[in-house]
């Protein structure tokens, strides 16, 4: 499981106001190569929840060189590919393999293994 | 990549090891699968450089396209085990790094994506012939609120009409871009012709008129 999707992901808890951002345990990562695109990163950047991101970027250890804030769109900056190849490396590069999503609210946990997380509930849940 | 090309990749892709008459799953034709791909990408550039979801994935065999196709990643949405460990073995023969498989319930009361995370959804739902009726629409929905562009879909023909009056009542735009016959195989027992035929829609779902 990739940092992009964590970032789009949510619990869907019954009753659960806010199941955003879903905490992260893991104790996999692999590191994996997989080619840039500026204007997929780019195109990404609005739909990022980007505090959540540095969050879990920071608990796998992978938070260097990413800014606190999210680079704005449309500013022309010097070191901007640099900035926007280390968010492709943070969101596409890094897998999660094995660890457990936690739901915010409930403290219900979602295991992953071999990459996959399973967010099935039960019933009653 | 060529239409036949993708389309004798895709027949490598292999099919339900443990097949479940109550989730409806059969694969997805490679021919048909290379087609409607093509037409997605070709027609509408909805797949190159996109972030794909696939509702029900299976076997993976869209998931797949859409990556040979040029989709940036991929997240593959599957209920069942069996289905998912026939997903993960392909994609690691097809040696895929980009996309995501997580396992849940489509038909959940809420989902586990926040809203419109995705650009382009992809999918070959259950029709709702196996006690699950209704379940090709909540498919539907569910597809319209993960994805922030057009849903790409089969529904049976005799749905159109339905489909297209509750779609085009909350404001989305419905074009049929293909008619087709099903065939099922006699993958189950209770099957008592070797194949049976069903009319299908291959429609797209969109926010902006066409």
């Amino acid at each position: 499981m990739k940092l992009l999707t964590h970032n789009m992901m949510k619990s869907h808890c019954k009753g659960v106001v806010n199941g955003f951002p879903l905490k992260l345990s893991s104790t996999q990562v692999e590191l994996k190569e997989v080619e840039f695109n500026a204007d997929f990163i780019t195109r990404m950047l609005e739909r990022l929840e980007w505090g959540a991101l540095v969050d879990a970027a920071g608990q796998l250890g992978v938070a260097d060189g990413l800014p606190e804030m999210a680079p704005s769109s449309g500013k022309e900056e010097e070191d901007e590919e640099d900035v926007l190849r280390k968010i492709h490396h943070v969101l596409l590069e890094v897998e999660i393999t094995e660890g457990e999503l936690e739901c915010p609210e409930t403290g219900r946990k979602f295991p992953i293994k071999n990459g996959i997380p399973d967010m099935r509930l039960n019933e009653d849940e | 990549m060529k239409r036949k090309q993708l389309e004798s990749l895709l027949e490598d892709v292999d099919r339900f090891s443990n097949p479940k008459i109550s989730l409806e799953q059969y694969p997805t034709d490679p021919h048909l699968a290379a087609n409607v791909l093509y037409t997605i990408q070709s027609g509408y550039g909805d797949i190159e450089g996109r972030s794909i979801v696939e509702l029900g994935a299976g076997c993976g065999i869209l998931s797949i396209g859409c990556v040979m196709l040029g989709a940036e990643h991929v997240t593959a949405l599957e209920l069942d085990c069996d289905a998912i460990e026939d997903l993960t073995e392909n994609l690691t023969e097809f040696e895929i790094e980009n996309v995501d498989v997580v396992q849940c319930d489509i038909t959940s009361p809420s989902p586990s994506f926040r809203e419109h995370s995705f650009d382009t959804a992809i999918m070959n739902p259950p029709f709702g012939t196996k006690n699950n009726e209704g379940i090709d629409m909540e498919f539907l929905d569910r597809a319209l609120s993960l994805c922030r562009g057009a849903v790409y879909s089969f529904h049976k023909t005799t749905t159109r009409d339905y489909i297209t009056r509750r779609m085009e009542g909350k404001g989305y735009h419905v074009a049929v871009l293909a008619e087709m016959k099903f065939s099922i195989p006699q993958m189950y027992k209770m099957h008592r012709q070797r194949e049976v035929l069903v009319a299908v829609d291959f429609i797209r779902v969109s926010r902006d008129p066409t």
